[in-house]
């Protein structure tokens, strides 16, 4: 442990640390631009030169320097900054002074730090260079005439996305930041345009549209996928405006997907704004009383049996609960979280639980993927699958389709006959589970909402029980889920009741009255004459067909709590109200119990959360996680021989959000839709 | 030589790959992406110039992504982008050339060539490049013609050089002053007592 003083303070730093690091843990400051904590040090920009002695009379790059015993840091003596003044000059030499006119303009690294850092005035009198801009996609703008080059978007393209696209050609002044006019193309590239210290790289789709001073920040949970990135919504008026990742090491590290990004101009398109009733064949706008009135006029008389509800991928818990709580008074079994009928074992966490946490795949030593694709299921989890292998310590088997998942496997089947193969021990990785220390396996959902869905995940649990992936300190079973609101629906137990039908029996005519909570990707046309009514934000597909549509709130437009995929309840804030008529979802519920004449026992939203604990105490944890005790199921029957097959399709494209999305067309056209057609 | 296409499909020739294969074997286990100077200057010398075909050919070769290769190619002015002449000029003006009058012979290059920097002529005899120092600030100035330095320029000589370039007679390569190599000019004056020729 090298000790060594920064500014007079003590301090102690574990081996391999750098200047930097030791500056930061006695709490002083350093300017950096190509500094990142979780990219490759690169030691190009020179911001960060301190004075370090003993050493050579001149200033030493702290991000580079390892720290060593007895050294004497001085981050403010003249000589440091001096340096900082000269580095900060060079640097401005070539900046275009367009602030003004420049989407980073205030929360710019190079603005803030060449304010406290630099010289008043210029004493560049010759012609600035001029750069072309490049084509980079979609969704990077740029300008790179105002780039630095840190190389922060190299390094992250190579080490965090693992698509090597961009690269610096040309040398000394003619150096330029490039792509080869092709997209980059990564669901994480949007993340560059947070790394770019300058206004190089902007969001092209949040071009010229706010100034940071003007948005309102709220802090959120992604609801894209089931990893439940936090994230920050950035809104202005009743308009949400763009999304950024927060900080959190034990989910999303500071990334985030594409689509979590960027689907946000989604939630001004095609939006339920007031209810909708069907008359005479065509949806009629109504009042509430009105929308309410053809509800019960419905259910008026008809039994629990024949009515059912279905709840979206992206529903916040309590409005499910709410939902759940609205069906028993109806006396209907009838309810399903799942609109893929995915297998799990509702009761048994550990059944649905991505249980060896995100942080989790860090200690990983070997890993099985069954039947997934990460990178398009959650891109950001993937990265930290990536992160792992890239160290050399994670070696990874795949069963299922083959995808370009940006690190290399051992393929060693595509269906149910090398699953078996590997529960039976006759697969050769048998042999890498068994002898890692960190075994885990990730079984997709595309696995088991299968028919066979229930064996599949009874083999899984049979592969994690014989190749010592359950141990007392270690749980190795993991379901990659899709939903955002999956696991927070099997924990309130939102799966058919006693007797009753799941999601495929009531699309296929198990019920005559659907209620459909936000679930727009169920197959609806073998519901005949059922009446449905739609709740949710969207004119997706559920409210096409529907027959009452009751308007509710995005993701943005509540407070809700969300389980991620490790089980960890998360809880998001309102950003902008909902839209017109639209009111929050479990509101809706409410007040359509009282309507319906059995309301439901809570009116506000303490009051109902304090009910979500109730049904299950998971609720009353916060951003933790409680593991989940191990259950083995045992199934009847066997697994079909045919292939595993991820169930996404389209990555930009996966919900009425992104279906909605302006951006995300774009991006399917981009990346997808020229691929499609050549082949 | 294989045509000068931009566009177009670019292989090593038999010989090549082997030599290609033999260069790779120079370097150890897992670091043959080393490797990728050396090759990108094999098939340089097979298609004339570093199409992109070629960066994709290497690339692929050496299982780098084609912007790495980019990278190299654009660093290195060694490295040309585009079709080059048969005499392939290039004029260090680096500093020390500079003090000797490296200016001289960039005039007389363009005057005798009516090329610019960057430009080829008609024929493909000539093409005409400012490159930073060669190493030979001794023999300033420089002029590097392809593989060979030709040294101690002015604009006399640099005229009579491409003369006799363009009728197909390179002259000697080295210095174009009366001396041998670096030794000085009109004889020598120190280790007057040794038999060494100059």
């Amino acid at each position: 442990m090298p000790k060594l003083t920064v500014d007079g303070i003590e301090v102690e730093v574990p081996p391999g640390s750098t200047v930097l690091q030791a500056i930061e843990a006695a709490g002083k400051e350093v300017p950096r631009f190509c500094y990142h904590e979780r990219l490759s040090i690169a030691g190009n920009c020179r911001m960060c030169l301190v004075e370090i002695r003993p050493g050579p009379p001149k200033p030493a790059a702290s991000c580079a320097m390892p720290a060593g015993d007895n050294m004497e840091v001085l981050t403010s003596s003249p000589m440091t900054q001096k340096a900082r003044k000269g580095v900060m000059e060079f640097l401005l030499i070539n900046h275009p002074l367009d602030c003004p006119i420049c989407d980073q303009g205030g929360e710019c690294d190079l603005q803030d730090q060449a304010l406290f850092y630099g010289a008043d005035t210029s004493r560049f009198e010759e012609n600035k260079r001029a750069v072309a801009d490049k084509d980079m996609g979609p969704l990077i703008k740029t300008t790179m005439t105002r780039c630095i080059h840190c190389t922060r978007c190299i390094r992250f393209a190579e080490e965090v996305a693992g698509v090597p696209t961009i690269g610096a050609v040309g040398r000394s002044e003619h150096m330029e930041i490039t792509t080869l006019e092709r997209a980059v193309a990564s669901e994480l590239s949007g993340n560059v345009i947070d790394l770019c210290p300058v206004g190089a790289l902007t969001s092209k789709p949040y071009a010229f549209n706010a100034r940071p001073w003007e948005l309102r920040k709220t802090e959120g949970i992604d609801v894209f996928d089931a990893l439940g990135a936090n994230i920050r919504i950035d809104s202005r008026g009743p308009e949400v405006l763009r999304v950024l990742p927060r900080l959190n090491e034990e989910v999303n590290e500071e990334w985030l997907g594409d689509k979590s990004r960027f689907a946000c101009d989604g939630l001004r398109r095609q939006r339920l704004d007031h209810p909708y009733v069907r008359r005479d064949g065509r949806l009629h706008p109504a009042n509430w009383a009105e929308a309410f009135g053809a509800v019960q006029a419905r259910f008026e008389g008809r039994s629990g049996t024949k009515i059912g509800a279905i709840a979206g991928d992206q529903v916040d818990a309590e409005a499910m609960l709410a939902l759940k709580d609205l069906m028993q008074a109806l006396g209907s079994p009838n309810l399903d979280c799942r609109q893929d009928g995915a297998a799990a074992v509702p009761g048994h966490r550990a059944s649905y639980l991505f249980n060896s946490t995100v942080r989790g795949i860090e200690e990983a030593d070997a890993l099985l993927l069954i039947g997934c694709n990460p990178r398009w299921e959650s891109p950001v989890l993937n990265a930290r699958i990536r992160k792992r292998w890239l160290t050399g310590e994670l070696c990874i088997g795949m069963i299922g389709d083959r995808y370009d998942l940006g690190y290399r496997y051992d393929h060693l089947g595509d269906g149910g006959q090398a699953l078996r193969g590997v529960a039976s021990g006759r697969n050769r990785f048998c042999a890498e589970l068994k002898s890692a220390t960190r075994p885990m396996l990730i079984i997709g959902t595309g696995a088991l909402a299968r028919s066979d869905g229930m064996a599949v995940l009874a083999t899984a649990q049979r592969i994690a029980e014989l190749n010592g992936l359950i141990r007392e300190d270690w749980n190795g079973f993991n379901v990659l889920n899709r939903a955002a609101s999956r696991v927070g629906g099997l924990d309130l137990g939102v799966v058919p009741g006693e007797g009753g039908a799941d999601t495929e029996g009531m699309l296929s005519g198990a019920v005559d009255t659907l209620f459909l909570l936000g679930a727009d990707e169920v197959d609806l046309s073998g519901l005949g004459g059922a009446f449905v009514i739609y709740q949710g934000h969207h004119g997706d597909a559920g409210a096409a067909r529907a027959d009452v549509i009751l308007p509710g709130a995005a993701y943005t437009e509540k407070s809700g709590t969300w389980v991620n995929l490790e089980g960890r309840v998360q809880r998001s804030e309102r950003a902008t109200f909902p839209l017109g008529e639209a009111r929050e979802d479990w509101a809706v519920l409410r007040a359509l119990s009282d309507v319906l004449g059995s309301p439901l026992p809570y009116d506000s939203l303490p009051a109902l959360r304090a009910r979500l604990a109730l049904m299950n105490p998971v609720f009353d944890t916060r951003d933790e996680i409680v593991p989940a005790e191990w259950h083995r199921t045992v199934v009847e029957g066997r697994v079909d021989d045919a292939p595993f097959a991820s169930p996404v399709s389209n990555y930009y494209m996966t919900d009425p959000i992104s279906r909605a999305s302006e951006t995300m067309a774009v991006c399917t056209e981009a990346f997808l839709a020229a691929e499609t057609r050549d082949g | 030589m294989n045509g000068r296409g931009a566009a177009g499909i670019f292989a090593f020739t038999a010989d090549n790959l082997k030599a290609a294969n033999a260069i790779l074997a120079k370097y150890p286990d897992g670091r043959q992406q080393s490797a990728v100077m050396p090759l990108l200057d094999l098939a340089q010398r097979q298609l004339g110039w570093t199409s992109p075909a070629v960066i994709e050919y290497v690339a692929d070769f050496l299982g780098l992504p084609a912007i790495r290769v980019w990278e190299v190619v654009s660093f290195y002015t060694m490295y040309y982008r585009e079709p080059v002449g048969k005499y392939r000029l290039h004029i260090c003006t680096t500093t020390p050339c500079w003090l000797r009058g490296s200016d001289e012979v960039v005039r007389a290059c363009k005057e005798k060539t009516g090329l610019d920097f960057g430009e080829t002529d008609e024929n493909g005899l000539f093409t005409l490049l400012e490159v930073e120092c060669l190493g030979a600030c001794v023999n300033a100035p420089v002029l590097q013609i392809n593989d060979d330095y030709y040294e101690d320029l002015d604009a006399d000589r640099t005229a009579a050089l491409l003369d006799a370039l363009a009728e197909g007679r390179p002259p000697t390569t080295g210095t174009q002053a009366e001396r041998l190599n670096s030794a000085p000019e009109g004889g020598k004056t120190t280790l007057l007592e040794s038999d060494a020729r100059c």
